[in-house]
């Protein structure tokens, strides 16, 4: 029963994030128009034969701006979650293998990046180094690598008790061999469905930070820049503000529905994993 | 029981240490020179001499150690400096808007724990049925949708077209309705289904076998039986969602216009006002390490395992 419906889930999952990801990926040739030609004759319009999803304040066409609405979201959020799983998981294999003082230090030092609230210091280090797409991925970075270093640390300490690791270790294989070739292999169930929920998690915070002001900016459409900019006239044009909104809506029900499928399929009982 | 709290109370030192760091080092990156910044607000250019004058002033020709340490000595006196932009003490500022967010952050709370709590005794009561179905669905719903977003759907809704709640703005409870209902729809949404899982992991164990032999109603099993062992997980979920809900404060309260932190935070980011933006940073994380810390005492007393001297891994 459970099989079954995670199974449905995940085909579901996967066909919405493959419509998306295609679709922002096609974007170059799907578009009808330019996503950023202005043509002031048709403000505001709603739904048209000629602008299937209406136009926005300047007359761009919504549907062009839609499909390119997602690339510079999606992007920065893998970039951005590549590379806090890379350093947390450096981090964490190392303290959760080594343990002694290097362990201590580490953890230590991944306690006070938990410890920190992630949502108030990404928007201040974003508020402060200003827009643009590196400073967000530093802000999404600085806020998101301990959660993977903490988990990566426990279930690296769990491994290297195990028997065979022990095996290898008095066969002579070196930490290197030992770590590349049997811990990382081994931890990857719980990075994957880590991985998906904070890919989830990035695109959101990306969206905020990018509605505030503090993220993606013009000229490249993106949707919340696009919902940011109908604050205006959102009341008398909601479909300025419905037509993106769902667009992120639809990406994130994908992304965690996707996650929540891999997490039955790969049987992952890591507390932290579970929760998120 | 004494143990746990001193250790408690000893790993909170470097967090604290890691967020004044992190609020003055905030301050070093900032574009631009502070002093040059504190003079030239309201379109006034001051001269090179004025400028290096009140750098002495500011203490900024000391070492950046020096500056750290004298910040922090001056911040545990309640002293943040003065904004930028409106030449205020920034902690009488902090001081005269912290209620507001606070007073949003407890009415989303208080909505986020009967939701959560009511929903997933709902969907546990009700497993693999239509009822869990449907609030699954909406809970995903609920974790996919960004808070900005939800926020213009329900002005548009309830302010613009039906017309039942203020727009915006500060005042009664029935201002706090739609930002509170906004704050809190995604800690309502996680902590229904960890009431949920952790229901269903106790409705699974002997005891609730047993008490269900005996004939006790399902109601009466979930909320009587299960619940008191399943909520001790979900009682540090939504504490520790209290430190997250200051972070997103700063969007509910941009859209609701209300006078609270988060909004101070956007301002001072928007005006270039470092002193401000580092008080915010300062205060929240102080708010935030003393919910965790409290979070930890209260599941410390509702959890035998814990309160008996077992340790967590």
């Amino acid at each position: 029963m459970r099989k079954r419906r995670s199974s449905f889930q995940l085909a579901f999952a996967v066909t919405l994030l493959a419509v998306i990801l295609l679709s922002s990926l096609l974007a170059p040739w799907l578009a009808p128009y330019d996503p950023t030609a202005i043509d002031t004759t048709v403000k505001l319009q709603g739904p048209s034969a000629a602008h299937w999803l209406g136009v926005d304040a300047l007359g761009r066409d919504m549907l062009s701006r839609v499909l390119y609405g997602g690339r510079g979201s999606i992007l920065v959020a893998l970039a951005a979650t590549v590379l806090s799983m890379f350093f947390g998981m450096v981090i964490g294999v190392l303290g959760g293998y080594f343990g002694g003082w290097l362990d201590w230090v580490l953890t230590v030092f991944s306690n006070i990046f938990q410890g920190l609230p992630g949502t108030c210091l990404m928007i201040a280090i974003a508020g402060i180094l200003g827009p643009g797409v590196p400073n967000l991925i530093l802000a999404l970075v600085l806020t998101s690598w301990a959660g993977f270093s903490r988990i990566v640390r426990t279930e690296t300490m769990r491994l290297r008790e195990e028997a065979y690791v022990e095996g290898l270790r008095s066969l002579g294989a070196g930490p290197l061999r030992i770590l590349t070739r049997h811990v990382v292999p081994n931890l990857l169930p719980n990075i994957v469905v880590l991985f998906t929920t904070r890919v989830g998690r990035c695109v959101l915070s990306i969206a905020s930070l990018s509605y505030l002001g503090l993220g993606l900016r013009p000229p490249m459409p993106d949707w919340s820049v696009m919902i940011s900019d109908a604050r205006l006239h959102y009341r008398s044009a909601p479909h300025l503000i419905i037509v993106p909104g769902m667009c992120i809506v639809l990406l994130l029900l994908g992304i965690n529905l996707l996650g929540d499928a891999l997490r039955d399929r790969l049987d992952v009982r890591n507390e932290e994993v579970r929760e998120l | 029981m004494g143990r746990y709290l001193i250790h408690k109370l000893a790993s909170l030192v470097p967090v604290l240490l890691g967020i004044s760091l992190a609020a003055f080092v905030l301050g070093v990156l900032s574009l631009g020179d502070p002093a040059e910044l504190a003079l030239s607000q309201g379109g006034y250019e001051p001269t090179q001499e004025q400028i290096q004058a009140m750098a002495h002033q500011m203490g900024l020709d000391a070492p950046y150690p020096v500056q750290y340490l004298r910040w922090v000595g001056r911040a545990l006196t309640g002293d943040l400096g003065d904004s930028y932009s409106s030449r205020m003490p920034v902690a009488q500022e902090l001081g005269r808007r912290l209620p507001v967010t606070l007073k949003l952050a407890v009415c989303a709370m208080a909505l986020a724990c009967a939701g959560g709590l009511l929903l997933g005794c709902t969907a546990a009561a009700f497993r693999g049925r239509w009822p869990d179905r449907l609030i699954q669905a909406v809970l995903n719903l609920q974790l996919s949708i960004p808070a900005f977003w939800l926020a213009l759907l329900l002005i548009l809704l309830f302010a613009e077209t039906l017309g039942w709640l203020p727009t915006s703005g500060n005042g009664g409870l029935r201002y706090m309705i739609l930002p509170a209902s906004v704050l809190s729809s995604a800690t309502m949404a996680t902590a229904a289904r960890l009431t949920r899982s952790s229901l269903l992991a106790e409705l699974g164990r002997q005891y609730c076998t047993a008490a269900s032999a005996r004939g006790i109603g399902r109601w009466r099993l979930v909320l009587r039986n299960a619940l008191p062992n399943a909520i001790v997980p979900v009682v540090a979920l939504l504490g520790n969602s209290l430190g997250g809900m200051l972070g997103g404060s700063v969007i509910v309260e941009s859209i609701f216009a209300l006078p609270g932190i988060g909004s101070y935070a956007l301002e001072a980011i928007n005006n270039r006002d470092y002193p401000a933006l580092q008080g915010y940073v300062l205060l929240t994380g102080a708010v935030y390490v003393a919910i965790t810390l409290l979070v930890d005492i209260l599941s410390m007393l509702l959890d035998p395992k814990v309160r008996l001297g077992g340790r967590k891994i």
